[in-house]
């Protein structure tokens, strides 16, 4: 049935630290490679080597230009994928049953046999989650590696997503958000790891760590600029920049 | 959103459908075979091929069978289970009618009141989605049942036109009534959808993001290098270059040329061909109507890409 589990035992899920991510696409490679060989279909790509090549991705990089209104623009690489929400709508609106939320520990899925394609559920998330895969005909979406992390066949310090697994700047972390003495439940207390689109209702439970504030640079680009750089009165400077403003008119 | 052709179709055709079989399950027809059986062929034609219609943007319609499991949390698959019961139910009521000439009063009411609760479930697999502002609101069941009254109410004073019935001047009548209740109700529904927006909404850029407490937000690089299918599918840009036009021509085609179709028909005389005329002017309009329900309506994974948004802006929580 595609009604939501009342609680969940855990509730794994990703803390992003948008502070650390470098926007190296890394993360969104490796899922990409683990889970075209994984659970179910493979992720497959349309026109891969033509002029307009498509294909099914479960994490996606953006980059961002922030502008804060008195500071310099920053960059921040923002990755993009499936926040296991508690309040799923994605699940509820599944006419088929495909869609589910398990109750152990609370990861979304998609029962690929039961998927018959009608891309509701991508339309129901808000945050771009589900992709349809245009060869298998059914929707592809994170499965948080559920086939790694609970992996007696690989070894231990691999049994993470594989976005995590691969992240060379440590930027991503997989935990239990359930329990407060995880690191992740750490890190989202300490940093105020903060929900996407909290209006949506969703409640994910993923978060994002913001970037950390930066340190204002009075005369650096974005600060005071040009404008402040000074002209000592006693120097030639200083008497060039007065001669030259009796011309201006000044 | 993409304005995929399957489902405009379906909307617009088991609207009418349902509405023409909840009034014939009512008993607004007239006796007589040849009425009896052209407005039964009628209405099961609109419905089922809209049902059939629907089937279409399946990317497994093998599967489609599972859709009538999960009725409990799933309005399309409510939608399903309500339109075969209800295609079941009138199908016994017309059959008895047809076949023994007895009227089932009780059953056909039964009939009528499902054609409409289908309706409802069709318009609430959109009405439901916080992810699309302009269609979560309780205007949208009220455009749809409306839009579905006023096609049947048409299609039923045509039907009893072409077979001489003299009750068809008052079902024109009944007809203009019904289009004005259904164009107010859709009146309604773009003056909330002109003042809504995904910022608005808490889905903007910012929202999106989180990043709107810090400044304003900017696509810099996208994540992919070509449309991807959230972009095909809720980022649909094209269908809205002619929202103005399209928008004259539902107006025109499912509002203005049907009423007075309607009114010469109840007034003037005539009936039989300026009905049939209507019916197919106001099923052209439903359709302007339908695909621009679907190409203006924004959807919040937009915000990821910069697209959708009015201005860009810090979002309303940064100070």
């Amino acid at each position: 049935m595609t009604t939501l589990p009342e609680t969940t035992n855990r509730k794994l899920g990703l803390v992003i630290d948008l502070d650390v991510c470098v926007g190296c696409h890394a993360c969104a490679v490796a899922c990409k490679e683990w889970n075209t060989g994984a659970y179910g279909a493979p992720l497959s790509d349309q026109d891969a080597y033509g002029a307009e090549p498509s294909g099914t991705w479960l994490n996606r990089v953006h980059s961002y230009e922030v502008k804060p209104q008195d500071g310099p623009a920053q960059i921040v690489h923002f990755p993009r994928s499936c926040l296991h929400c508690e309040d799923a709508p994605c699940v509820t609106v599944c006419p088929t049953g495909a869609s589910y939320k398990r109750a152990e520990d609370g990861i979304v899925l998609v029962n690929e046999d039961r998927c018959m394609g009608c891309g509701l559920c991508a339309w129901a998330c808000p945050y771009g989650a589900r992709e349809m895969d245009m060869d298998a005909g059914v929707m592809k979406k994170c499965t948080l590696c559920v086939d790694r992390i609970y992996n007696a066949q690989i070894p231990a310090e691999d049994r993470v997503p594989s976005c995590v697994r691969t992240c060379p700047a440590n930027a991503r972390h997989f935990g239990d958000l359930a329990d407060p003495e995880s690191d992740v439940s750490r890190m989202v207390a300490e940093r105020g790891g903060y929900d996407l689109m909290p209006a949506q209702g969703t409640r994910p439970v993923n978060k994002y760590l913001p970037p950390r504030p930066k340190t204002p640079c009075e005369t650096g680009p974005g600060g005071a600029g040009e404008a402040s750089v000074a002209t000592p009165p006693g120097s030639l400077l200083g008497w060039l920049d007065r001669a030259l403003a009796v011309i201006d008119g000044e | 959103m993409h304005p995929a052709f399957s489902v405009i179709v379906f909307t617009t055709l088991s609207g009418i459908g349902f509405g023409l079989m909840a009034l014939l399950g009512l008993g607004f027809g007239v006796p007589g075979a040849g009425f009896q059986w052209s407005a039964t062929i009628v209405a099961f034609a609109f419905a089922v091929i809209g049902l059939l219609s629907s089937v279409l943007h399946l990317r497994s319609k093998s599967r489609a069978i599972l859709a009538f499991s999960q009725w409990r949390s799933s309005w399309l698959s409510r939608e399903g289970v309500c339109s075969v019961v209800t295609l079941g139910l009138f199908g016994i009521y017309s059959l008895v009618l047809l076949l023994m000439g007895t009227r089932l009063a009780a059953l056909g009411f039964a009939a009528a009141v499902l054609a409409m609760v289908t309706v409802f479930t069709t318009s609430m697999i959109y009405a439901q989605l916080r992810t699309v502002p302009h269609w979560a609101s309780w205007i949208t069941p009220a455009v749809f049942l409306g839009f579905s009254i006023a096609g049947g109410v048409l299609a039923l004073s045509a039907l009893l036109a072409i077979s001489g019935a003299p009750s068809a001047r008052m079902a024109a009548q009944w007809a203009m009534v019904a289009l004005i209740v259904a164009w107010a109700a859709k009146a309604a529904w773009w003056r909330r959808a002109a003042e809504t927006s995904l910022e608005a909404a808490g889905s903007g850029i910012g929202d999106a993001t989180g990043l709107g407490v810090l400044g304003a937000v900017r696509p810099f690089e996208p994540p992919h290098t070509s449309p991807n299918y959230l972009m095909r599918e809720m980022a649909f840009e094209v269908g809205r270059k002619r929202a103005r036009a399209l928008r004259r021509i539902a107006i025109a085609c499912g509002a203005v040329a049907p009423f007075l179709l309607a009114g010469l028909a109840a007034y003037v005389g005539a009936a039989a061909p300026l009905l049939m005329l209507a019916v197919i002017l106001h099923l052209v309009g439903m359709l302007a109507e339908r695909w621009l329900f679907f190409a203006e309506a924004r959807h919040a994974v937009g915000s990821f890409y910069g697209i959708g948004q009015s201005v860009a802006r810090p979002s309303s929580q940064a100070a």
